[in-house]
């Protein structure tokens, strides 16, 4: 069938600068580009163009340009083009709409709309350079109170402690299972974490076994609905154990491998056939009640001998709060709430666009529940979906977040440009792909660097923006909703979030 | 870390403790009165200072049995349970091997990895879910959602024996292994919703399945000469673990079985627009 939908790209090759080189050829694997001998020239289809940008970073010449397509229907602020295509798409498949990356539409950001504090001649600023500044956040369950006995100069502590995640810094990255990713992202992520002083998280597709000697002392491994890659030494390897409840990309909803990417390599590590689809149900099927949850939390705590936190990580919707409440009363050590810019390799469009609330609203009314109902001891709050910088991380901390969950960010440090076609799985970055030729471009060495790199900035820029409002250590800000203030936001928005307007 | 440290002082460790009472192979717990977490605590103390069978009289309802035994140098054990096993019985379990003497509830083998459980009675709901090594043996019958996601890989392939009947929901989402009900009292199965997206593995059904009893996704047909071998070989090892049984191999194989298979191995693929 002939397809009415406008290429979304439109390629500009300046024909002076080209050396037919055929670069752009071998760098993409759509078939976008493709070498005509008799012309001597490269011949480019629009169509192909996922807009991933690789060519044009790597076209020698700088000779490429690709820009959004500019053709256009007759202007229409009901039918944008985005309508109109997304519709004729599935006329001519009768399919579901498949996207990646999280959700791209215009819903308000509210980090935009937060502004931090800063001291000014009382309670002076400190200097990060030359003062100390804590970052380091232990996450997992705290005491009601703590018992310490004193004999002479031995101080001992006679509470019982729970077992708790030491991070340097509160940025961990987000769970992206080996699978959805490659082995080479997968293994970057690995290799930064340790280097960072932070933690990666496996997703629910296993930890090669080969890895576990070596990463195991910075992971968080999942447990999902699929339970892909489970056994008792994957659990007990980890430093914490998540059970994924949901994600904000698409709460409500399983998902689905395809076939074409569970290789050999990721059906060993995931312990399924290779080549099937490897589903994660909608529900866990032994988890119809918060009891349930209680029964699994308590069966992970037994099975790594209640020496490691336990995680339950859930999209942020409606009424999420109570359920969180719920989460914590059921044992969770850590809840993750998900919000609704979270990331996904695959995810319906319908899904990803229109389910779930904002994180930064998420952040502040489970903190704020937690602390009215005088449970927020037992769980510590993980944020994730949509952190785009440094200053997010810190609102988000303020909000009452302990510490955040980076996906996107860590795909962009990599060199994701975000085009979405992640569930194609022909990632030209080498990133959300099974195919070697294309996953053998990204380096460990060099694109661990640059996580290492993005964690170590985002970590000065915190220490800065802490000492300027003229605190010492993150723990001190956490919650501290004081520090913040909001600008163009509804009354009621400013009451969710718990913060007073500027000026105020 | 100070956190470590107090959380070793109340549970046991990875190391052997030293002046454990427990130096013998085969000891025994009266399990009357200790919580879920004592009597755990128990077993994984048994196990580090070298039993190699422990006998557990009065088990009332604890859960979680055998889940706290994984040691990265594998030690392993056999565990006798008297009484009624709580949730989770062998969940996560590594390579153990259990018997019940007596009921099951809800959970056994959830994400069970590999050893044999063996229920001498009845198991609850949601048996053998996600499990994806190992073998349980249920004499009687067993509750609803069973073998949910069961799945396999190369050289490891679960099978679940039930030797009654069972509910709804049998071998939904099922990626692998080996189902085998034998629904001993003789009467139809009246379970509905078998194997619902499953896209793997097989389930072996005494007796016969109609349509309408299974997903659309499943494929009915009759046993042939190798399924029955299999099937064969497995109802061998259920007699041997369950003596009292008053069938022979011969009678429970004079009848015949069917087997639900998946229609394919990629039950959602064409679902979306690329």
């Amino acid at each position: 069938m002939r397809s009415f939908v406008f290429p979304e790209f439109e390629i500009i090759r300046d024909e002076e600068r080209c050396g037919s080189c055929r670069g752009c050829e071998r760098q993409c694997a759509l078939g976008t580009h493709a070498y005509d001998p008799v012309a001597d020239r490269l011949v480019s289809d629009d169509r192909k163009c996922a807009g991933c940008q690789r060519c044009v970073i790597f076209c020698p010449q700088k000779a490429i340009v690709v820009r959004p397509s500019p053709s256009f229907y007759r202007p229409n602020a009901s039918w944008s083009r985005e309508k109109i295509e997304d519709l004729k798409r599935q006329a001519e498949t009768g399919g579901v709409l498949l996207t990646g990356c999280g959700s791209d539409k215009p819903f308000r950001i509210y980090w935009d709309h937060i502004l931090l504090n800063a001291s000014q001649v009382t309670n002076p600023s400190i200097d990060p350079l030359r003062e100390p500044m804590e970052l380091r956040t232990f996450l997992g369950r705290k005491p009601e109170m703590l018992e310490i006995s004193r004999e002479g100069k031995e101080v001992e502590i006679k509470t019982e402690l729970y077992p708790n995640l030491t991070v340097e810094t509160p940025i961990l990255f987000s769970a992206m299972s080996f699978g959805a990713i490659s082995y080479n992202a997968f293994k970057s992520l690995a290799t930064a974490a340790c280097r960072s002083g932070t933690y990666f998280n496996t997703g629910e597709g296993g930890l090669p076994r080969e890895m576990r000697g070596e990463f195991g002392r910075c992971a968080i491994v999942q447990v999902a609905s699929g339970r892909f890659g489970i056994d008792a030494e994957y659990l007990n390897v980890a430093q914490a154990v998540e059970i994924k409840v949901g994600q904000g990309a698409k709460p409500g909803i399983g998902g689905h491998l395809p076939g074409e990417k569970v290789s050999a390599a990721v059906a060993e590590t995931r312990m399924i056939p290779q080549g099937t689809d490897a589903i994660s149900p909608a529900p866990h099927h032994d988890i119809y009640s918060i009891e349930d949850l209680s029964t699994l939390i308590t069966a992970l705590k037994e099975a790594t001998n209640y020496e490691k936190p336990i995680s339950v990580k859930i999209a942020a919707v409606h009424n999420f709060a109570a359920i969180a409440s719920g989460i914590v009363r059921a044992g969770a050590d850590i809840i993750a709430i998900d919000g609704l810019r979270g990331g996904t390799g695959a995810a319906p469009k319908a899904i990803r666009d229109n389910v779930g609330i904002p994180t930064e609203l998420a952040i502040s009314s489970l903190d704020r529940r937690l602390r009215e109902e005088g449970i927020r001891n037992r769980s510590s709050i993980i944020a994730a979906g949509g952190f785009r910088s440094s200053s997010d991380v810190i609102k988000a901390i303020a909000l009452g977040a302990d510490a955040v969950y980076i996906g996107s960010a860590a795909l962009i440090a990599m060199g994701c440009t975000l085009c979405q076609k992640c569930y194609t799985g022909n990632c030209n970055w080498g990133i959300c792909t099974q195919n070697p030729r294309l996953s053998g471009r990204l380096n460990v060495e060099i694109a661990s660097q640059r996580l290492s790199n993005l964690i170590s900035a985002w970590s000065h820029e915190i220490r800065e923006m802490l000492g300027g409002m003229g605190i010492n250590a993150l723990e001190s800000l956490r919650g501290n909703r004081d520090h913040l203030r909001g600008v163009g936001l509804y009354e009621w928005e400013l009451d969710v979030l718990g913060i007073k307007g500027a000026g105020e | 870390m100070m956190t470590k440290a107090a959380v070793s002082k109340v549970r046991p460790g990875s190391a052997p403790k030293a002046g454990s009472s427990a130096g013998a192979v085969a000891v025994s717990i009266d399990a009357s009165g200790l919580e879920t977490r004592e009597l755990n605590d128990r077993l994984r103390e048994l196990l580090l200072s070298g039993a190699k069978r422990v006998e557990i009289s009065h088990v009332c309802g604890q859960r979680y049995i055998g889940t706290r035994l994984y040691t990265p140098e594998r030690h392993l054990m056999e565990i006798d349970i008297r009484g009624t096993a709580g949730n989770d019985l062998a969940a996560f379990l590594s390579g153990h091997k259990i018997t019940v003497e007596g009921n099951a509830q809800d959970g056994v083998g959830n994400t069970m990895d590999s050893g044999e459980v063996v229920v001498r009675g009845r198991a609850g709901d949601v048996l053998g879910f996600s499990m994806r090594g190992g073998e349980i043996y249920v004499r009687d019958g067993c509750g609803y959602r069973a073998a949910l996601h069961m799945k396999d890989c190369e050289g490891k392939r679960p099978v679940l024996v039930v030797g009654g009947g069972a509910q709804d929901f049998l071998g939904e989402y099922m990626a692998g292994g080996v189902v085998i009900i034998l629904d001993r009292d003789g009467e139809s199965h009246e379970s509905s919703f078998m194997g619902t997206g499953m896209h793997g593995g097989v389930i072996y059904l005494r007796g016969t399945a109609r349509v309408d009893q299974v997903g659309a996704q499943v494929e009915i047909s009759p046993a042939d000469e190798a399924d029955r071998e299999l099937i064969e070989e497995y109802v061998s090892r259920y007699l041997d673990r369950f003596p009292e049984v008053d069938m022979t191999k011969d009678e429970i194989m004079a009848s015949p079985f069917v087997r639900l298979t998946p229609r394919s191995k990629r039950p959602y693929s064409g679902l979306y627009a690329y």
